[in-house]
């Protein structure tokens, strides 16, 4: 007589997971009952309300943490500790701006339907739960999660060919990274016997590997499926085609969310589940970082849309944050999430003006469209232009102290050339992102062709949100810093 | 002790003129007399600072006006602000080129962005000079940039976003070798003193221990950031451009201030925290900077433009400072510190009147000017002691700082010194020669009818002029200040030499 028993839950861990996806599927059953189209204000609200629940829930978890210290649930798959606890918040808040953005977005684009805000709520729910897995399935789930709401939301735009084209692309070589990450927890699997990311590092721990080719294999092949979600060089190749195809907002929605999700699960897997393996994978990920750092850079000089620029730079932009990875610290981890927390607000808000100046039908996305933007429209250029300073490294940004912490932690763990070939890096991207402001503050060419975009009520806090939280922060780096840093503490051994 | 609060106060006063400027911006005039009424309190609150400075106050090598606060200790962020003779000079020369380049690069193009952005950067190089910590200072020499990109592309010449982008990327690529250097010290010091906080304040990267390899790396790597911003040859190239495609107060702001960041940051920070390696690469950097001083005059011979010319002459002058403060004995580096200054006083002549004629003339091309002694013999006179000035007359103030500098280089490396003497006949060479094209001759057509300086620009130039006087026949109570810091420093580097 088989019984399944049920392991124990304890549900104030896994509820922003739960909250995510209870009010997706409240909103999916509404809009099946609802007589006509669910009013968007409605679903929109629900998205932004279940945000802030989440929001408040991790406040209360960080709350648990400081009595009770970090803790697992669900026979050890699923981890509370300050980092997953950080990271979920940002994503509460990327997620909540994101749909901000959205709304205005759909409205403009007479997309109406609460497609947008359940698939962006489920897919949030696979990002929260990247965060929290302390188990390669979880992991999996999770990113399968995420990546399935993302297939179809890039192909949101059903008018236009080209987002249905980046979905299939996306599909197709997402489809194929997971298949070869889903192997490599299975080599891990057949190396160490468990897939629990404790019980592996407590295996390493405590064997010896003699023939390690299973496990560098394994190993490798999860490294793989990660650079693929976060787009490494040479993994890169889907996302300036996917980030110009699908809608900007959805595109923002990516840039923040995944990352967030892929690097706190990749954190997870290398340095909790490996650790006891850094001088294997390290001199990996050297390579990978100096890749995606110099080859992002160089990449996006060419471009002249907006859209693929910024793919460019977020490319770029991954290298820097696998460099908190490299360092292998906790010092680099803190670095990492302290990275991710300013980078996800800029980039919505950066992604939002993008939303607003692609006009009706998302079109006008050439760098020459917003010649003289900040002539015609100061608030909304100088807006930009602090986001893209903040995302070249300038000083008084938030911009600047996540690079500085990431490079800090390298070279604090020996990484001096490392950090100087970044450095250097940023110093290329530095030009193109000048080259957009100046574009913001040169004279308009043609009077006529120059239009004034509306801003709509909504995106207009997403971007202000995004500008004054890069200022503050740039200005006044401290507390969120010594925030990642006990978030880091508290991170599970 | 002083309060820092003097020193804070020459930071934050540029920023609040800035806030006032953008919020009157709708006046006409406003901004800009608001600029000019900041400018001028400036140059004062800098004297009373110059007056007040004591350079022995008890313990602190120097230094007065200390004060430390921690900003975020774990990212090791602290705001350090201290005032020695070094920094004196260079703080007063800030609040000068502020108010000159105010009063005599006018830009009536939105206006009060323009000076807006102008305050901003004093206030940044402000900063610069007093920080007090290794990090801080970098944060602010990075930041210089910013307002600099801005002024260069919005009010340059035609070539302007080319030039911007220029100077902005080679000063942002070699500030990376400098960003990397200082996390390499701080963790250097954290590593040797593992219950320390993370910390970058000057005293503690002094007292970092580390190997002689090692130094020598971390002096190359400060080396080329600080002499990308000098400029040092060979990391000259972007300056032709940009001084001459900047506007009249951003060239003045860019020789004759942010050059002087580079050359500060190589003695402060370079040589003052590295004295061994500065010993071992001394042969090399003095050969560098005699090359900058021949090739500097040469292309000055051959400038097509008044602007390229300055820029050209200047790599020769800053290459003399670079001799200087390489040269190791007190008297060279003294002569170093003073020429930052004079040069800088001396440059904001050459530019306010290059700007002067290319208000008249439309053009800085020195091909276009002849004969100009004829209708405006004041410009010619004020430009003639400028021109002095920087050949070296005795009696005036170029003079005492490049004779200070070829003699203390002498006590040393008398080689050196001796071909960089070269450099003096060869400016001598180029400037009255430059001088001859465009203020002798025949005027004719268009320059016959130029006009002579106007009683406003006469009093922009008369401080110039007296400072140039001043510290030529009276340099002592300036000297009597940097002396002190100047020894301090060089005394380590002696001491290192001596342990080598």
């Amino acid at each position: 007589m088989n019984t399944v028993t049920i392991p124990s839950i304890h549900y104030l861990t896994i509820l922003p997971v739960l909250l995510y996806f209870g009010a997706a599927l409240v909103l999916l059953i509404t809009s099946a009952l609802w007589r006509r189209t669910v009013p968007m204000l409605f679903s929109t609200s629900v998205t932004v309300l279940t945000s802030v629940a989440v929001l408040v829930t991790t406040y209360f978890q960080w709350r648990g943490l400081d009595h009770a210290g970090a803790s697992t649930t669900v026979a050890h798959a699923v981890v509370l500790d300050g980092f997953s606890v950080v990271a979920s918040a940002v994503i509460a808040v990327s997620v909540g701006l994101a749909a901000l953005v959205a709304h205005d977005w759909a409205v403009r684009e007479n997309v109406r339907g609460p497609e947008y805000q359940i698939l962006a709520m489920a897919a949030s729910a696979g990002a929260l739960l990247m965060t929290q897995a302390n188990d390669l399935i979880v992991i999996f789930l999770g990113l399968e999660i995420l990546s399935l709401g993302l297939y179809v939301l890039v192909a949101l735009d059903r008018r236009k060919t080209e987002s249905a084209e980046a979905s299939l692309k996306y599909f197709v070589l997402g489809g194929f990274a997971s298949a070869i990450f889903i192997y490599g927890a299975a080599l891990l699997y057949g190396a160490t016997g468990s897939t629990n990311l404790s019980t592996i590092s407590y295996f390493l721990g405590s064997n010896v590997v003699l023939r390690p080719g299973l496990l560098v294999a394994g190993g490798a092949l999860l490294l793989i499926g990660f650079a693929f979600k976060v787009a490494a060089v040479p993994f890169h190749m889907w996302s300036p085609d996917v980030y110009e195809g699908a809608p900007t907002p959805v595109t923002g929605f990516m840039a923040s969310i995944v990352k967030v999700g892929a690097f706190a699960a990749l954190v997870r897997v290398l340095i909790s589940g490996l650790g006891t393996q850094l001088d294997t994978w390290r001199p990996i990920l050297w390579v990978l970082v100096v890749l995606t750092t110099v080859v992002g850079a160089a990449l996006a000089l060419p471009q002249r849309n907006a859209k693929r620029l910024l793919a460019y730079s977020s490319i770029n932009h991954a290298g820097f944050i696998l460099i908190g990875v490299w360092a292998g610290t906790a010092r680099g981890s803190a670095a990492l999430l302290f990275y991710l927390m300013t980078y996800a607000p800029t980039v919505v808000a950066t992604f939002a003006v993008l939303t607003v100046m692609g006009g009706l039908g998302d079109e006008r996305h050439s760098l020459e469209s917003y010649r003289g933007l900040a002539r015609r429209q100061p608030w909304l250029g100088a807006a930009l232009a602090v986001l893209l300073l903040s995302q070249l490294g300038a000083p008084l940004t938030a911009g600047f102290y996540a690079k500085y912490s990431v490079l800090a932690a390298a070279v604090d763990a020996g990484g001096s050339l490392l950090a100087l070939i970044a450095l250097l890096s940023a110093a290329i991207a530095a030009s193109f992102y000048l080259r957009w402001t100046v574009v913001l503050y040169a004279e308009p060419d043609d009077e006529l062709d120059a239009v004034r975009v509306v801003v709509p009520r909504a995106t207009a806090i997403v971007i202000g949100a995004g500008v004054v939280l890069t200022l503050l922060f740039g200005v006044w780096p401290g507390p969120l810093v010594t925030l990642a840093q006990h978030a880091t503490v508290y991170f599970l051994p | 002790m002083h309060s820092s609060l003097w020193l804070s106060a020459l930071i934050v006063l540029p920023l609040l003129g800035a806030l006032v400027a953008m919020a009157v911006r709708r006046t006409p005039d406003a901004a800009y007399r608001v600029a000019v009424g900041v400018g001028a309190l400036e140059v004062v609150l800098t004297l009373v600072v110059a007056v007040l400075y004591k350079s022995n106050v008890a313990g602190a090598q120097g230094y007065d006006f200390l004060s430390r606060h921690v900003v975020s200790a774990p990212l090791g962020l602290a705001y350090d602000v201290a005032l020695d003779g070094l920094s004196l000079l260079m703080v007063v020369l800030t609040a000068l080129v502020l108010l000159l380049s105010l009063l005599g690069g006018r830009d009536k193009r939105r206006e009060p962005a323009f000076v807006s952005w102008l305050l901003i950067l004093t206030s940044l190089t402000m900063g610069s000079f007093v920080a007090h910590d290794v990090l801080e200072f970098f944060v602010f020499f990075e930041l210089t940039l910013v307002p600099c990109y801005f002024i260069i592309s919005g009010w340059g010449a035609k070539e302007r976003t080319r030039a911007a982008l220029k100077f902005f990327l080679y000063t942002f690529t070699a500030s990376a070798f400098l960003l990397i250097g200082i996390l390499y010290m701080g963790f250097a010091y954290q590593h040797q003193h593992p219950t320390a906080a993370l910390t970058f304040a000057y005293g503690a990267m002094a007292a970092t221990s580390m190997s002689h390899a090692t130094a020598v790396w971390l002096f190359v790597a400060f080396a080329v950031a600080f002499g990308a911003k000098a400029p040092v040859w060979p990391l000259h190239t972007w300056s032709p451009l940009t001084y001459a495609e900047a506007p009249t107060a951003g060239s003045i702001e860019l020789s004759a201030l942010l050059a002087k960041l580079g050359s500060y940051g190589l003695l402060r920070f370079a040589v003052g925290l590295l004295p061994l390696a500065q010993v071992s690469v001394r042969p090399y950097v003095l050969t560098l900077a005699v090359i900058g001083i021949l090739y500097g005059s040469v292309l000055a011979c051959v400038a097509a433009d008044l602007k390229r010319f300055v820029a050209y002459s200047s790599l020769a002058q800053m290459s003399f400072i670079t001799l200087g403060i390489m040269s190791g004995s007190t008297i060279g580096v003294t002569g170093a510190v003073l020429l930052m200054f004079n040069h800088g006083i001396i440059t904001i002549g050459f530019f306010l009147i290059i700007g002067f004629l290319e208000r008249r003339r439309a053009s800085i091309q020195i091909a276009d000017f002849a004969g100009l002694q004829g209708p405006a013999p004041v410009m010619a006179g004020l430009f003639t002691v400028a021109m002095l000035a920087s050949i070296g007359l005795p009696g005036l103030s170029g003079f005492v700082s490049e004779y200070l500098i070829l003699i203390g280089t002498f006590t040393t490396h008398a080689w050196w010194s001796a071909v960089a003497a070269l450099g003096v006949l060869a400016s001598a060479v180029y400037l009255l020669w430059a001088y001859q094209r465009v203020f002798h001759g025949r005027a004719l057509g268009a320059n016959a009818t130029v006009t002579d300086a106007s009683a406003g620009e006469r009093w922009v130039l008369a401080p110039v002029v007296v400072l140039i006087v001043l510290l030529g026949v009276f340099p002592q109570p300036v000297l009597n200040r940097i002396t002190p810091s100047v020894h301090t420093l060089v005394t380590q580097v002696a001491t290192a030499s001596v342990i080598k």
